[in-house]
């Protein structure tokens, strides 16, 4: 028989340490994970999204249970959720609500990493992760809003799997597959129903695990955007570290409450949000008939629907509604790029140039204006607003690794900058 | 095993052998799986030619059937309306129908009103860019969303794509190509089938 390990603790807990690391993983990532003392509010949004993926992945559960993926039922069914299954309109609201929740709060996550340089260098791979988390949400969205199979449920897949038209040669069979039918159909609603329950939560289950993984490996950068790991005691400790368990994890649960607060006040005043989180015509049955008269995407794929609305011109010798897509698609996709467009000395915005500030303003006004435009009928003025929105949008990205370098830069403190409260 | 052993090349034969047969066969097993997801026997089998009675139209009504899943439209143009046809021309990106004529317009279509008999035009109401399906709007003059000398004929409410009365596609819009008229023939004067035409009879 092979000899004990050696372990630390005793009774149940050393029995399991012998065979499982759960005292080293528990060590590893809570209680010695040293966090930067100087976090600020942008840093309450990474839990908060583990927290409505928590939430999306219960209420889900319990919805799955009444729910039935059949087109000539599926409306009916989340009618009867609504009524006759007993707190069901609760689960789906909380379900339709952390849907929008989950877009804001990981929108002020990227606006975090964005501001701070959190995706600098040794933190690549965390924000590699990041946008790929970003890409299955956005998935996972489009997939979960034909359920309903409302008006807006089936127009809106109708567009985005055209989108996959416009692909020269393979495009319209590659549509076809998609929808599994020659329409979106019966077909369709089954096969989006798989990717929403089962593939989708699977990929972005191990994705959000490899973020956080990544992110322990190289430690949190912070708002001052300097290395704790660069300082350290005696014992090896990060001079500007605490341990994530008990400081970050107690003063989580601050944002934790003031989160809830405000998501149940929209799920209990305002689920609809005045037709922003549901939209009005998903309460009509999907008639493949009749488009709604004004159809709009749900808020948080305005600003990427803007841009695709933005290119009305052919160019070498390809379609218009080919260089939408590919602006749209452009839009997210250069997001994995960012770690390398930005060649600033520095990684925060505190130490940044007034030019960057700037810039960086302009183009959070940009991406709202996008948004805005988006939930929009089309117009003159607008496609003009949005065409110089979505060129401002590319450029602020590939433009970077110049303007990155412009300005003068303020020096960068060798420890954070911390007041005590 | 050592890694400083000398490598036992006819293992290393077999090694990659093994490797590339399992490849074949996992490539062979997900062929299996991303075809089930290619549209069903019953879902190529639905597609039947539908019959519609066109006798109680009157110059300037729309009338809507579905045929493949999509919504196919008849509409009786007036005099007016055929007039105006002529005029757009120059306004349109594809006024003679010449793009894609195989998967568009068939032969009998391809003149200016783009229909078998001048009065009535039938096309597949889905809009060439991403499938909207655009809303009558057969009132000329300004109206909201559309250019102030509008003659009349759809738009599409998704990206803004105008066409005019006889499908045709406005220039610098969104959607690439004219819409699309599906094969048909008329079994009478009042009576029109959609799916089938001469060539297929």
């Amino acid at each position: 028989m092979a000899a004990d390990k050696k372990v630390e603790t005793t009774g149940v807990l050393g029995w399991i340490d012998q065979r499982f690391p759960l005292t080293s993983t528990y060590k590893a990532h809570l209680s010695e994970y040293y966090a930067p003392k100087n976090f600020n509010f942008w840093y309450f949004f990474g839990s908060l999204a583990l927290l409505v993926l928590v939430i999306q992945i219960v209420t889900g559960i319990f919805l799955v249970m009444h729910y039935k993926p059949d087109a000539a039922k599926a409306f009916q069914s989340v009618e009867y959720i609504m009524r006759d299954v007993p707190w069901g309109w609760l689960v789906r609201y909380m379900h339709s609500t952390g849907a929008s929740m989950f877009f804001v709060v990981v929108y002020m996550h990227m606006m975090r990493g964005l501001m701070y340089g959190s995706y600098r260098k040794p933190r690549e791979l965390i924000w590699i992760f990041g946008v790929a988390i970003f890409l299955c949400l956005m998935a996972e969205a489009f997939f979960g809003y034909l359920l309903p199979w409302g008006q807006m449920s089936y127009w809106g897949a109708q567009v985005i799997v055209n989108l996959f038209s416009a692909i020269p040669v393979i495009g319209p069979d590659l549509a076809i597959w998609i929808r599994g039918d020659y329409v979106v159909s019966d077909a369709t609603l089954n096969r989006f129903f798989s990717f929403h329950v089962i593939a989708i939560p699977l990929v972005l289950l191990g994705l959000v695990a490899a973020h956080l993984v990544a992110l322990h490996e190289v430690g949190s950068n912070n708002p001052d955007g300097v290395e704790i790991k660069e300082k350290k005691d005696a014992n090896g400790k990060p001079l500007d570290g605490i341990p994530f368990h008990p400081y970050y994890t107690v003063h989580d649960i601050l944002g934790v409450g003031v989160f809830l607060m405000v998501f149940s006040a929209i799920v209990f005043f305002a689920p609809e949000m005045g037709g922003y989180f549901l939209e009005y015509n998903n309460f009509i049955p999907a008639d493949p008939l009749k488009t709604p008269a004004h159809i709009a995407p749900v808020w948080y794929f305005t600003p990427f629907y803007s841009i695709l609305r933005a290119i009305t011109f052919p160019f070498l010798g390809l379609d218009a509604k080919f260089w939408g897509v590919v602006a749209m698609g452009g839009a997210v996709v250069i997001l994995f790029f960012l770690p390398w467009l930005d060649k600033s000395p520095v990684k925060s915005i505190r130490y940044r140039p007034t030019l960057h500030k700037w810039i960086y303003a302009i183009f959070l006004v940009n991406f709202i204006v996008l948004g805005y435009l988006g939930v929009k009928p089309p117009s003159d003025i607008g496609q003009v607003v949005s065409q110089l929105g979505t060129l401002y949008y590319f450029l602020f990205f590939l433009a970077m690794p110049w303007w990155s370098k412009l300005g003068a830069f303020k020096p960068v403190p060798d420890r954070v900058v911390f007041q005590p409260h | 095993m050592s890694n400083n052993q000398p490598v036992d090349k006819e293992r290393r034969v077999w090694m990659i052998a093994c490797g590339a047969a399992g490849g074949v066969a996992a490539a062979a097993t997900g062929t299996a799986f991303l075809t089930s997801m290619a549209p069903s026997e019953r879902a190529k089998a639905a597609g039947a030619p539908v019959e519609l009675d066109i006798s109680g139209m009157q110059p300037g009504d729309m009338k809507t059937v579905e045929w493949r899943g999509k919504p196919v439209w008849v509409v009786r143009r007036d005099e007016q309306m055929l007039e105006s046809l002529p005029s757009l021309n120059d306004q349109l990106a594809d006024p003679n129908s010449e793009r894609s004529p195989d998967a568009l317009t068939p032969e009998y279509a391809r003149n200016i009103h783009r229909s078998i008999k001048p009065e009535y035009l039938v096309a597949v109401g889905i809009c060439s860019h991403l499938g909207c399906s655009p809303s009558a709007r057969f009132a000329a003059g300004p109206q909201p969303s559309l250019p102030d000398d509008w003659k009349g004929g759809f738009f599409c409410p998704c990206h803004g794509s105008t066409f005019d009365l006889a499908g045709r596609v406005y220039a610098g819009k969104p959607a690439p190509d004219n819409l699309e008229v599906p094969p048909h023939k008329y079994l009478s004067d009042t009576k029109l089938l959609i799916g089938v035409d001469e060539n297929q009879a």
